[in-house]
């Protein structure tokens, strides 16, 4: 089962929510932090890390021996990335998405590939639980084909949580594809719901069911409550504002163990979304 | 001209507040929503739209049944599995890449430009504002963040305004370097957390990498004053103005509700406070 953490709005608290969802289950947990810009979720579960992989992607090189200056490499692209520019081929590898067409086109076979660097994959565990993050590279732009390569190391038969980024375009779709449900963390300000508002307009599109969490749910105003109650969206958990909850979370604690009674929580968290799971399965809804 | 982009790294560390405060300030000026991903700032500014364009940008494959063969060629090449065994593309998995598209035998796959979001030219109360919104789902927000600022730039010229006001979007792939390319300086909202914190040294970090000036002010300083202090001296180590702190004060979250920038609400709070003692010192600085 993957469950994937997303918000639309940034700093409502989804690595808060998956990091103790993870922690306070007692089933084989994976968490996967696929907010590879900014990922946080390492802050928390302080992991031993095994194993770190450096990730590439494929971009083209020209062997000008053998290059003829046909310019047909320059015509496939679609992004720029591979330009002839008068005796010479010149690829900008940073605009390159990799989708092989110019090595593909070349009628000469004077473009093989070679990687550049997207960043790097961090591989750990928490006492039985397994941990992983992707760490985009400063200056990269592409995150998506990262977040990809994360996923993949899910594992089937386990419970995978995702944490994704903020926003609602590619790099939100690829850490939501495929999820058997997307839980949305959201305020009940009116940024909260606007931003809420797309992030549900995500989900829909890739028909996964979804339900909430409002956090600082005391603070603001009842519309995000009204939204969700007119869309059929379930409140699966509040969380109120609470100055000690916000100083602990400034210290990276995890809520489930400076304050343990929220363990019980997030557990019947987890349960309710189970239910939600189950029933849409066995043909409901 | 000069641009001032406001960002953070992190999400919801209080970039859009911020920004709408300084709109409130600011002289002769244009506002520009870059966040064009998951826009905010048009629930504070209440623009008065003027324009409206089309955002088109990119490609989908479309594969045309009456033409197609099932070869499978098409399959073969992708390199997203965007193309199911019954020869329909998804257009979410589809790159764009146009690989299908060239080198299909049948000439079956149709390449048709995308719509994938709009802009707007408008008026608020605090001047005019270049802003967009990006289709769910859509990519290309790097080429909409670039739009939204060089339009925000041409009105700016037109007015004869000297100052560009931009809010820029969360984390560090492509919009936030389509958002700080060029810029006069970022400033970056850090929040007093080791999420925070972290978040914070990437995207400065970023900014070096682009040579692009950076200050920081950590907003909510209170919630954590050593965590405040650790982000403030880790910006003057790496040479960035800090521009000063900014309490946690729930007036922010009340003028959010009611669609006012904090100086429309209660311009003798805490937080009014420190925000326009920034400002002021940002000013001096640009």
């Amino acid at each position: 089962m993957i469950i994937s953490i997303a918000s639309g709005k940034g700093g409502t608290g989804k690595t808060t929510v998956a990091t103790n969802l993870a922690v306070s289950l007692e089933s084989s947990v994976q968490l996967l932090d696929c907010d590879v810009e900014e990922p946080n979720a390492h802050l928390f579960i302080q992991p031993v890390v095994e194993e770190v992989k450096t990730i590439t992607t494929p971009v083209p090189e020209v062997d000008m021996g053998k290059c003829t200056l046909c310019g047909k490499c320059n015509e496939i692209c679609q992004f720029k990335a591979i330009v002839v520019i008068g005796e010479t081929v010149l690829p900008f590898h940073e605009l390159c998405h990799s989708c092989g067409g110019c090595m593909k086109v070349c009628p000469e076979k004077a473009i093989t590939e070679v990687g550049r660097e997207l960043g790097v994959i961090e591989i750990g565990h928490r006492d039985g639980m397994e941990f992983l993050h992707g760490r985009l590279r400063v200056g990269e732009a592409m995150s998506p084909p990262l977040i990809r390569k994360v996923r993949e190391h899910t594992r089937p038969g386990v419970l995978t949580i995702i944490d994704a980024p903020p926003g609602t375009s590619c790099p939100v779709i690829a850490s939501m594809k495929g999820a058997d449900f997307v839980l949305l963390v959201t305020e009940p300000t009116p940024f909260g719901l606007h931003d809420l508002k797309l992030a549900v307009g995500a989900v829909n599109i890739l028909k996964i069911p979804c339900g909430l969490v409002i956090n600082r749910s005391d603070m603001g105003d009842d519309r995000v409550r009204e939204y969700a109650n007119s869309e059929g969206i379930p409140i699966l958990m509040e969380i109120p504002f609470d100055r000690k909850i916000a100083e602990h979370y400034s210290r990276g604690e995890m809520l489930v163990e400076a304050m343990p009674e929220w363990k019980e929580r997030f557990k019947d968290l987890f349960h309710q979304i189970e239910a939600v799971i189950s029933h849409r399965t066995s043909g409901g809804l | 001209m000069k641009e001032l982009v406001v960002i953070s790294g992190k999400g919801g560390t209080g970039k859009t507040t911020i920004l709408a405060a300084f709109a409130f300030l600011a002289k002769n000026k244009v506002l520009c929503d870059a966040d064009v991903d998951a826009a905010d700032l048009h629930l504070i500014m209440d623009p008065q739209i003027r324009e409206r364009h089309d955002f088109d940008s990119g490609h989908t494959a479309v594969i045309n049944q009456d033409k197609c063969t099932q070869c499978g060629y098409c399959r073969d090449l992708c390199r997203w599995n965007a193309i199911s065994e019954h020869f329909v593309v998804d257009p979410i998995a589809c790159e764009g890449c146009g690989v299908c598209h060239y080198f299909c035998p049948e000439e079956a796959i149709d390449f048709p430009l995308n719509t994938c979001g709009e802009w707007f030219i408008s008026d608020t109360r605090f001047g005019p504002m270049a802003h967009a919104r990006l289709g769910i789902a859509e990519e290309n927000s790097g080429k909409l963040v670039t739009l939204i600022r060089q339009q925000g730039k041409k009105l700016a010229e037109e007015k004869n305004l000297d100052l560009l006001l931009t809010d820029g979007p969360p984390g560090i792939g492509c919009p936030v370097i389509a958002s700080m390319g060029g810029a006069t300086a970022v400033l970056i909202v850090a929040e007093p957390t080791v999420s925070g914190r972290h978040d914070m040294k990437r995207v400065a970090e970023l900014a070096a990498f682009f040579k692009v000036p950076a200050m920081v002010c950590v907003n909510k300083f209170d919630i954590n004053p050593d965590e405040a202090r650790d982000i403030e001296d880790f910006a003057r180590e790496e040479k960035m103005r800090v521009m000063g702190r900014i309490p946690f004060d729930p007036v922010f979250t009340s003028a959010m509700v009611q669609g006012k920038t904090i100086f429309e609400y209660d311009g003798h709070s805490g937080g009014a406070r420190a925000v326009k003692k920034i400002w002021e010192d940002l000013v001096q600085s640009l």
